[in-house]
């Protein structure tokens, strides 16, 4: 059980700034905010069904943070048979605050990056949230 | 349908887990906004599995170029496998090679040495994209 992380499987959308929103938000909680509880597997390579990333999303839980309403990450999990915990959805999160807009996919705007930070955090809380579950289990 | 278009489709892994998939992202929106704004349209590689018949349709309608940061090429992969083979594949840490110095570290913001980079691996899928349109012209 101590083992256990949490994999944050962001969709990496590359059409609008939304997709980079959900993956600068990833690389917020696995590298500052929850780095030794969270890791992330390459969504593509998942897709491809890879062995090593199929085990890894089936032995652990997942939280997919999904662009827009196609919810790639979520339904590429689900499709993997991995452990799907959560899934937040950036335009959810963009509603409940209108007043930022995000702008950029090479490099996120100021508040794309405050919108990531908010998401980011939203996913270190449901972190916790799994892993204390876990515990219990 | 390819000569109708006049545009090349450019796939790349975006891969979450490494350095280079952000390399990969970096290069294709590049070539996107700034170097072939005219001649390259892109898709999100999730969505030939997550997608309709729409999305796989994609490479019958476009020819292809896949890009990938490593040596599992999941953009070429992918592409031959929910659509059609890619004309092309351009592979980051084949870039690399080219230019030693180069180091990258961060998959999340890159540093002007990684963005340096990501312009290197960008201009050579413009060149790609101009062979394509070509060879596609001349036929």
């Amino acid at each position: 059980m101590e083992n256990h992380k949490v994999v944050v499987v962001p969709c990496s959308g590359i059409g609008k700034s939304l997709g980079t929103v959900g993956r600068v938000a990833t690389y917020k909680v696995i590298e500052r905010m929850r780095p030794e509880k969270t890791r992330t597997v390459c969504l593509a390579l998942l897709t491809m069904g890879d062995n090593d990333a199929l085990q890894f999303v089936r032995e652990n839980p997942c939280i997919a943070v999904d662009g827009c309403s196609a919810k790639c990450s979520k339904k590429n999990i689900e499709a993997s048979m991995g452990r799907l915990a959560h899934n937040i959805v950036v335009t959810d999160v963009l509603r409940k605050n209108r007043s930022l807009k995000p702008d950029g996919v090479i490099e996120l705007n100021d508040q794309g990056d405050k919108l990531a930070e908010i998401i980011a955090g939203m996913v270190s809380e449901k972190v916790d949230e799994i892993l204390r579950e876990v515990k219990c289990e | 349908m390819t000569l109708a278009t006049g545009k090349v489709g450019i796939i790349c892994c975006s891969g979450e887990d490494l350095p280079e998939g952000t390399i990969s992202r970096v290069a294709t929106r590049l070539v996107l906004e700034k170097l072939r704004p005219d001649q390259t349209v892109t898709l999100c590689l999730p969505l030939f599995l997550a997608g309709g018949e729409d999305e796989r349709a994609f490479a019958r309608v476009f020819p292809t170029i896949a890009v990938d940061g490593c040596s599992k090429k999941c953009a070429e992969a992918g592409t031959k496998k929910y659509s059609g083979k890619p004309v092309a594949t351009i592979l980051v840490y084949e870039v690399m090679k080219k230019f030693p110095h180069l180091k990258i570290k961060s998959r999340e913001k890159l540093e002007p040495q990684e963005m340096e980079l990501a312009t290197k691996v960008a201009e050579e899928i413009a060149k790609k994209v101009d062979e394509i349109l070509c060879k596609t012209a001349k036929k």
